[in-house]
């Protein structure tokens, strides 16, 4: 088991290498110097010159590349080229909105997908079946933002439970932070839930249909108790896939929803950047999101051989 | 009273009838087996009784377990005999048991579900019976996972969670298809022995005849759904009353004529072959480890014999025959077909390939399913410099279609549309059509039923006088490869301990193990005498 997940955290440092390489050279190809971008077309020369050797972009491709990843291993993003300020702390604060946003939302689409995934492959066929895979099939047509605003108009407008928009922040407290994401949560959540939901109940049907699961029948299990002792964990690795892939996108892609509900996120931050071409803060979140998307992916495969005690052996 | 009793069974799934007014019997201590061909409805009498059948059965007629009847019971009754009154063992043990959980917790899930005893206790029951089976908690500890044994080690476990709880009635059904015979003879041992042991009755359902004969008390012959007979083992096979039955033993012991091979002429010569498989690093600067699935072997194989290869599973019989037809480079050693190299360098001889074709065991996973017969079979002209067009194309086509049986209007149809010997029949026909100088048959009749595996045997054999066939037969079945073959090849761990004429190998085996394999397939006794 260490060695598995030896040899996966080196596959998962040459991929961030290798990612580091990729993000630098493309958004050093994207046409526009920002130096010029920023002090207009009839900027003096020397002022051009004065500040490209501030922003240090007046060195070499190669050595720029290391200082951006000399700088990121400590902790130095570099200064944002429009706002002036260090790029660290910049992402820092939209992340602590975005990733509890994402895991919050990960959450909410679990606890969802996972009952209504076992409810429906139970009752394969069944009025149960069918309404829960119904609804899940108008959870995946319905955009998330108009889960949002429906959310909005319910709980924030006729309801007034909840604000229609804004971040609380966490110095009033965990509870108070949460409560403002909840709506941009559960708009997030929903589709995500949807499609689990279905991964869930496909997986969970293969897995029925296997030989092992007559044995435990015919051990005198009961189809519940069967299904619960020697259906679920089988059909965690697929759904465990889906989950990973589902906490990268949540992470950056609910520009949308941080749109809807005026939340300072990842996704406005990034959106922002390309618009001011602040490419400097566009490559450290690309990278960052990278960093994430690997690290989930680490952490995936942890799982799969936490369930899978094939994959242990296996290297 | 019999332990099991099963009166004017019935049973029909979705208004279709599987079972007709079945009759049997089980009592304690005696082995009842249940034979039949495929789609005979031998298996759905075992979920009948277990009370598993799939949505959609109806069951009429009476089903007493010790005088009480099963069917129409809760569902909640049934788990509760399940397991602790009839215990049943499945077929395909590399997927009968559950892969996440250690084979320990398995088999202590019989105990505790039906919380016959505390957690403590159980896990000593679990050790016992294990170590009854032959996987003595030393050797095999508890904390394995499935894919850590054998198959024949897995099928011990089901039997251990079959067992765990002594169970009045055991049902297993074709519990030693999936196995090699030399297993197979272990866990047929086995179960008579827990027979009598423990005082269960047994019912067996199987198709192999050999098995039968030599484990039965009484046998049931099915067919359609129905009881054509039955009766003592012993008087049964002395006096066969019912043609059919008569037909099964007669197909399973079936004897071919082969025309007699030409004078010695090497056509496939295999010399000194070595083919290692890399295994992984077991640490990362250490060099890989290596397993060798092929052993120096040498044989050769003459224009117009027909030539066999036995042997248990991993013993390298694949991967020998992909190596021959060139599909695997080999690490030492030399492959020529006709005096050419099937390897050139690192590529397969394309010019050899073309004359060598291959069919396989599935019948149902080898063809397209969106092609019609008329493609299917003429696949292989791909390999062909010019393949023939228009109606000489019609013409081969037909013309293979009939010397399989078969008729040329069949080129139209689907492959869904044949059953698994027409489909076996399709796929000789596509291996013969462009007239390759070798055929290797991998294990081609092993899927098949006994009937229908004697009328592809006599179609071998016809195409032989025929077309002059050289062939390389590799099967398990000893039975098979004895009346089809001329010479045969017997091979273990990767080296063929013994080679010679078929019937000498098998009438005066030379080697240990070609003894070893060869007492440990049933054998069909002599059948119908006395019948007259």
């Amino acid at each position: 088991m260490l060695r598995y997940a030896l040899k996966r955290l080196l596959s998962l440092t040459l991929s961030l290498a290798v990612a580091s390489v990729v993000i630098f050279a493309v958004i050093e190809v994207a046409p526009g110097d920002p130096a010029s971008f920023m002090l207009g077309v009839n900027a003096q020369a020397d002022t051009l010159a004065a500040l490209r050797a501030e922003l240090g972009l007046d060195v070499s491709k190669v050595e720029r590349y290391f200082n951006w990843v000399g700088g990121m291993l400590v902790g130095d993003f570099g200064t944002s080229y429009t706002y002036r300020t260090p790029v660290s702390q910049m992402i820092a604060d939209r992340l602590w909105v975005s990733l509890p946003l994402a895991l919050y939302a990960l959450t909410l689409s679990t606890l969802i997908a996972f009952p209504a995934g076992i409810y429906a492959a139970a009752r394969r066929g069944k009025p149960g079946d069918v309404a829960v895979m119904g609804a899940t099939q108008l959870g995946i047509a319905v955009p998330n933002f108009w889960f949002a605003m429906m959310l909005v108009l319910v709980f924030a407008i006729n309801l007034r439970w909840f604000n229609a928009g804004g971040f609380a922040g966490w110095e009033d407290g965990v509870w108070t932070g949460l409560h403002s994401l909840t709506l941009p949560a559960i708009a997030l959540a929903l589709p995500q839930a949807a499609i689990l939901a279905r991964v869930m109940r496909s997986a969970l049907l293969d897995i029925l249909a296997e030989d092992f699961m007559r044995t435990a029948r015919a051990k005198g299990l009961s189809r519940r108790q069967a299904l619960w002792r020697h259906g679920v964990r089988n059909a965690l690795i697929p759904v465990l896939t889906i989950i990973g892939l589902q906490f990268s996108f949540l992470l950056a892609g609910s520009i949308i929803i941080e749109q809807v509900f005026y939340l300072p996120g990842l996704g406005r931050l990034v959106f922002q950047a390309i618009s001011a071409r602040d490419l400097i803060v566009v490559e450290s979140v690309v990278m960052l999101l990278v960093f994430a998307v690997i690290m989930v992916n680490f952490l995936v495969d942890l799982a799969y051989a936490a369930v899978d005690p094939r994959l242990r052996s296996r290297t | 009273m019999n332990l099991l009793q099963i009166k004017n069974l019935s049973l029909a799934i979705h208004d279709t009838p599987i079972l007709k007014r079945i009759n049997l019997s089980v009592a304690a201590g005696q082995i009842v087996a249940v034979t039949g061909e495929s789609g005979s409805g031998k298996s759905m009498i075992a979920l009948a009784v277990m009370q598993l059948l799939p949505n959609g059965a109806e069951v009429d007629g009476e089903l007493r377990l010790d005088g009480q009847n099963l069917l129409n019971r809760p569902e909640a009754e049934m788990c509760a005999l399940r397991g602790a009154a009839i215990g049943m063992v499945f077929q395909e043990p590399m997927t009968a048991l559950n892969p996440v959980k250690t084979i320990g917790d398995q088999v202590m899930e019989t105990i505790l579900i039906h919380k016959a005893m505390p957690p403590a206790k159980a896990r000593v029951r679990a050790e016992e019976v294990l170590a009854r089976v032959g996987l003595p908690t030393d050797r095999y500890p508890m904390t394995r996972y499935p894919h850590e044994l054998s198959g024949g080690q897995r099928q011990r476990v089901v039997i251990a969670m079959a067992i765990a709880l002594r169970p009045r009635l055991l049902i297993a059904d074709e519990p030693t298809t999936a196995l090699d015979v030399t297993t197979q003879a272990q866990i047929l041992d086995l179960l008579k022995g827990l027979v009598s042991e423990y005082g269960m009755g047994l019912l067996m359902i199987t198709h192999d005849l050999a098995v039968v004969a030599d484990m039965a008390d009484e046998i049931v012959v099915m067919r359609h759904g129905e009881v054509v007979e039955t009766g003592v083992t012993d008087h049964l096979l002395r006096h066969m009353q019912h043609a059919y039955t008569r037909m099964l033993f007669e197909a399973s012991g079936h004897q071919v004529n082969l025309p007699v091979p030409p004078e010695p002429r090497p056509l496939l010569e295999v010399d000194n072959v070595v083919r290692d498989y890399r295994l992984p690093r077991k640490r990362l600067f250490d060099a890989p480890g290596h397993h060798r699935a092929v052993n120096q072997v040498s044989f050769t194989l003459n224009r117009g014999e027909r030539l066999g290869l036995v042997g248990e599973s991993g013993c390298g019989k694949s991967t020998l025959t992909r190596a021959i037809l060139g599909l695997e480079e080999v690490q030492n050693g030399r492959i020529s077909l006709d005096g050419q190299p099937v390897f050139t360098g690192h590529k397969p001889n394309l010019a050899v390939r073309r004359k060598m074709q291959v069919v396989f065991q599935d019948p149902y996973g080898s063809f397209n399913p969106r092609h019609r017969v008329a493609r299917l079979i003429t696949e292989p002209f791909h390999l062909l410099d010019t393949s023939p067009t228009g109606s000489e194309r019609q013409d081969r086509v037909a013309e293979m279609l009939t010397a399989v049986g078969l008729s040329p209007d069949d080129a139209s149809r689907f492959i869904h549309e044949f059953s698994g010997g027409q489909r076996q029949r399709i796929a000789i026909a596509r291996a013969l059509i462009i007239r390759p100088e070798l055929i290797l048959f991998d294990e081609a009749v092993s899927a098949l039923d006994v009937s229908v595996r004697a009328q592809i045997l006599d179609l071998l054999a016809e195409l032989c006088s025929i077309y002059d066939l050289t062939y390389l037969f590799i099967s398990h079945d000893l039975s098979v490869v004895r009346t089809i073959t001329d010479r045969v090849l017997v091979m273990q761990d990767g080296q063929i301990v013994e080679q010679g004429e078929t019937e000498q190998v098998f009438s005066r085996p030379q080697h240990p193990y070609t003894r070893t394999l060869i007492d440990a397939a049933p054998s069909l006794p002599e059948i119908g005498q006395g019948a007259a």
